[in-house]
């Protein structure tokens, strides 16, 4: 792996992640696409706390499902759904209940489930107040996202805050869309959960803009190598950075899952766990695949970039002519790195 | 770039975090307080209710003063269950806002009960009006107690040895004493009672209307034996403040339905009737007592028989003390209705377990990063984590003496945040340690290296760790509930992982580099030859220079 940063660093091994950009683009496009239309056909399978509902969880519970289901259903005079996790843990949810009515069908519950009263665990949710949770998730999104784009406007450029905010959204919909696919259920820490993914997704995307920045930082007064070559050296030398962070992030999160899957069942831990072990996911593709590439394809539209390539191509076509190796090179495809062309540092 | 001197101050720095610990851990541990993280109500069990405040008025605003006033009634009945940490506290303002109840340990229909009941309003005939401060030590009849007379407290003991005459409501802690009879044992424990004491005249314990009550005013300014209610807050179809006629001061005006305005014209023809209230032997006396949540909130005179079912209150009020009055007497105490909309409840067995779970799952990802740090790093991995050692204590202290200053609680949410946060702090390091070994690739000696890569790494790691806060600051101020509590740990951690990067990853990192063992560049130490691959080190210095030069011919021409 060392050898491999090695050779990455020097230009001597190098992925052409920015060259082969439409292939990416067509790729998160078509996963987008499908993302959407999940979200559209199927929807998202929403937790209480944002339809409004109870929820009791009987640990230890000794009755069957069957058993809970018709307590709850002559409880709360409505259909029940009853789940058991692999802990020995039940639960049972109905439409939304007064509070009043909760307790005393909590009681019920744990009567026939040969439990204490006291240890049940409830929720009861009005179904206003999902309503609020997401708008104030909502809005805290979109300022969040303003403050971003300010803040990377500033530090790095425009075009550098653009790419990031559409990988960050590209990041977000592949993820809820994956939700809405999988049926997996979306409470408040799911939902803390993507928020978390907007994080990190940005935050990998700053290590690699900055590499990309220092990289080309006086670009135009050379003719060495055109931005696409620059940037993509870029995402080859924070490769294995990328790499390690993205292991080193999910460790912590695969232990929440196997702990969380393995001794507690269903819960906010296991909840937010899976949340982010997609995102995470989903964030490290997108931070070397889209948004690197996507900010080149930004950057190339500009005259003087314009300019670099003809440049650079002009003087490559003149090498090539001399040493006589082939002239046809796509410049977008970053050949080897710089060692090629400096024949004097290659070993 | 200009090159700090940093590599000459490490130890320096190393000793002022040091410093910083000893200061957090002192703090964290002083003798005689908590030693430990407060917990959330879902680590530790109990109730939580999210209750959503609207104006009792359709369609008016919400005010911050109702709000507050609101939140502040809450918290007296609350405190009044005498269970330690329960919490009253509200997010955001306005039509928005939430008031959060938590208790811990209490089951849900008690909490709810409390919350949602409306606050008792009684008006009680006035029997005696006597002076704040305890009669214990004056006390002389053989019907006190043996603790009465022993305890300075009189309030405690008074409600501690309830006589058998004394109301079944009156448990330990409580501010009222009651009885069916104006008997001499209640009478004693009335004269016991203790109005200079904040903690008794706050009120918050329901009185039994039917019965006799003894309680303060509600500033301990004097307390009261009132006789059985003869009115009931119910009783009252509407409230509102008015101008006096002469234009001179406040009055509340007050309209009964039928069956108050009876008890009140029969009431007001005793009452007036009787001497004024204060002047010796008058018991009863002519004041009528408007008692809420078991404090007497106001005690006019009753100047004339009042027959017309309406009624006003004068009292050298000010706009605010009507007005305050007016909305106690119209909506029983709480200036707003309350929606539940969140009931969420939690045994101590499922809390324990949760947070047990959550530790486990805390120090298995810990020590899979660290694992995986020492495997690809080697000695840079040992200095990683040392770091992340550091930074795991510091979230610790730190958690613990924000429970005792702002009284932060630690929830589920927050522990998966700082879980969350070992990768985050990893990473910083991960950024420094590939920052150091490019500029070994480029040429650079160890020590130079790990200098100018830590240039190079600070100006990352705090662009990166900004977006980071930003986003913990952001979800913090907007949000509700459970994501505040995570909003709040990552924050926090991402501020600690600043403070550990700069004040021991870095100077840990100069001064072992200035090691010769290090500089050898043995294969365990992360950044040797074999296993970076890289004949740098090996090369003459003319062409290492030559390379250097050429690697930032790239991206500074």
């Amino acid at each position: 792996m060392s050898n491999l940063g090695q050779r990455l660093y020097s230009g001597e091994s190098s992925i052409d992640f920015v060259g082969h950009r439409r292939r990416w683009y067509v790729i998160s496009a078509v996963i987008l696409l499908v993302a959407i239309g999940a979200l559209f056909f199927r929807g998202l399978n929403l937790g209480i706390e944002f339809r409004g509902g109870a929820d009791f969880s009987l640990p230890n519970a000794t009755c069957s499902i069957e058993e809970a289901r018709t307590v709850a259903e002559s409880g709360s005079g409505a259909q029940a759904i009853v789940t058991q996790t692999a802990s020995g843990t039940i639960r049972v949810q109905t439409e939304t209940l007064t509070p009043e009515e909760s307790v005393v069908l909590g009681a019920e519950l744990a009567k026939a489930c040969g439990i204490n009263a006291g240890d049940v665990k409830t929720q009861v949710v009005g179904p206003t107040w999902g309503a609020e949770i997401s708008k104030k998730a909502l809005q805290g999104l979109i300022v969040f996202i303003l403050l971003v784009m300010v803040f990377l406007s500033i530090y790095f450029e425009w075009r550098m805050a653009v790419a990031a905010l559409l990988a960050l959204l590209h990041d977000l919909v592949i993820t809820v869309g994956i939700y809405a696919l999988t049926g997996l259920e979306v409470t408040p820490a799911t939902v803390i959960g993507f928020l978390t993914i907007l994080g990190y997704s940005l935050y990998d995307t700053v290590v690699v803009f900055d590499k990309v920045k220092e990289n080309t930082r006086g670009i135009t007064g050379q003719a060495m190598r055109t931005y696409s070559e620059a940037a993509n050296l870029a995402v080859n030398q924070t490769l294995m950075r990328s790499i390690n962070t993205s292991i080193v992030a999910l460790l912590p999160v695969m232990a929440i899952i196997i702990v969380g899957a393995g001794f507690l069942g269903a819960g906010t831990l296991l909840d937010l766990a899976v949340a982010l072990a997609i995102g995470m996911a989903v964030g490290a593709y997108s931070s070397i695949f889209i948004a690197t590439p996507f900010l080149v394809s930004l950057k190339e539209a500009q005259p003087e970039m314009k300019a670099l390539r003809t440049r650079v191509l002009a003087r490559r076509n003149q090498t090539s002519k001399s040493s006589g190796s082939a002239a046809t090179d796509d410049v977008d495809t970053t050949p080897a790195g710089p060692s090629r062309r400096k024949p004097r540092s290659r070993r | 770039m200009a090159r700090p001197v940093t590599s000459a101050r490490p130890l320096r720095l190393l000793v002022a975090l040091a410093i910083v610990i000893v200061g957090l851990a002192a703090w964290a541990f002083w003798p005689g307080t908590e030693h430990s993280v407060k917990l959330g109500l879902d680590l530790q069990g109990g109730t939580q209710i999210t209750l959503q405040p609207k104006p009792v008025v359709e369609g008016a605003a919400m005010t911050d003063e109702q709000l507050q006033q609101t939140v502040s009634i809450l918290r007296q009945r609350v405190d009044g269950l005498g269970v330690a940490e329960s919490e009253v506290t509200t997010q955001g303002s306005g039509d928005g806002a939430t008031i959060v109840v938590s208790v811990p340990g209490l089951s849900q229909d008690r909490l709810l009960e409390l919350v949602q009941r409306t606050a008792l309003l009684d008006f009680r005939p006035v029997w005696a009006i006597l002076n704040p401060a305890s009669a214990a030590s004056a006390a002389s009849s053989p019907n006190a107690s043996p603790s009465a007379s022993a305890m300075p407290s009189a309030s405690a003991s008074a409600s501690a040895t309830p006589s058998a005459s004394a109301s079944g409501t009156a448990a330990t802690g409580t501010t009222i004493v009651q009885s069916a009879d104006n008997s001499p044992a209640y009478q004693e424990q009335v004269a016991n009672l203790d109005c200079s004491n904040p903690e008794v005249f706050k009120g918050g314990t329901p009185d039994d209307p039917t019965k006799w009550l003894g309680t303060c005013e509600k500033t301990g300014a004097a307390k009261y034996n009132l006789q059985p209610a003869f009115i009931k807050g119910t009783n009252v179809t509407s409230a509102s403040a008015v101008m006096q006629q002469n234009g001179v001061g406040w009055v509340v005006s007050l309209q009964f339905d039928s069956e108050g305005a009876s008890a009140l014209a029969e009431a007001s023809k005793t009452l007036s009737a009787l001497p004024e209230c204060g002047t010796a032997g008058a018991n009863p006396c002519n004041a009528f007592a408007i008692v809420l949540d078991g404090t007497v909130v106001s005690a006019p005179r009753f100047n004339e028989p009042i027959l017309g079912g309406q009624a006003q209150i004068e009292g050298n009020f000010t706009s605010q003390e009507a007005n305050d009055l007016a909305a106690v007497l119209k909506y029983g105490a709480l200036p707003v209705t309350l929606e539940p909309v969140d009931v969420t409840s939690i045994s101590p067995t499922v809390g324990n377990d949760q947070l047990r779970a959550g530790v486990l799952a805390g120090l298995l990802g810990l020590a899979l990063v660290m694992i995986y740090l020492l495997l690809y790093y080697r000695a840079l991995g040992i200095a990683a984590i040392a770091s992340l050692i550091v930074a795991a204590l510091m979230t610790y202290l730190t958690l613990v003496v924000m429970g005792k200053a702002i009284g932060l609680t630690l929830t589920l949410a927050g522990v998966a945040g700082a879980i969350v946060a070992i990768g985050i702090t990893a990473d910083s390091f991960i950024v420094y340690f590939e920052r150091i070994r490019d500029e070994i690739r480029e040429g650079r000696s160890l020590r130079q290296a790990c200098d100018s890569g830590w240039v190079r790494a600070r100006r990352t790691l705090l662009a990166a760790d900004f977006v980071s806060i930003l986003a913990a600051v952001v979800l913090y101020v907007l949000s509700v509930g459970s994501v505040r509590g995570f909003a709040f740990v990552l924050g926090l951690t991402t501020v600690i992982d600043i403070i550990v990067a700069f004040w021991f990853t870095h100077p840990l990192v100069v001064l072992m580099g200035r090691t010769g063992w290090m500089q050898r560049g043995s294969r365990w130490t992360g950044l040797s030859t074999q296993t970076m691959a890289t004949p740098e080190s090996a090369m003459p210095p003319s062409v290492a220079g030559a390379r250097r030069r050429e690697a930032k011919e790239g991206g500074q021409s």
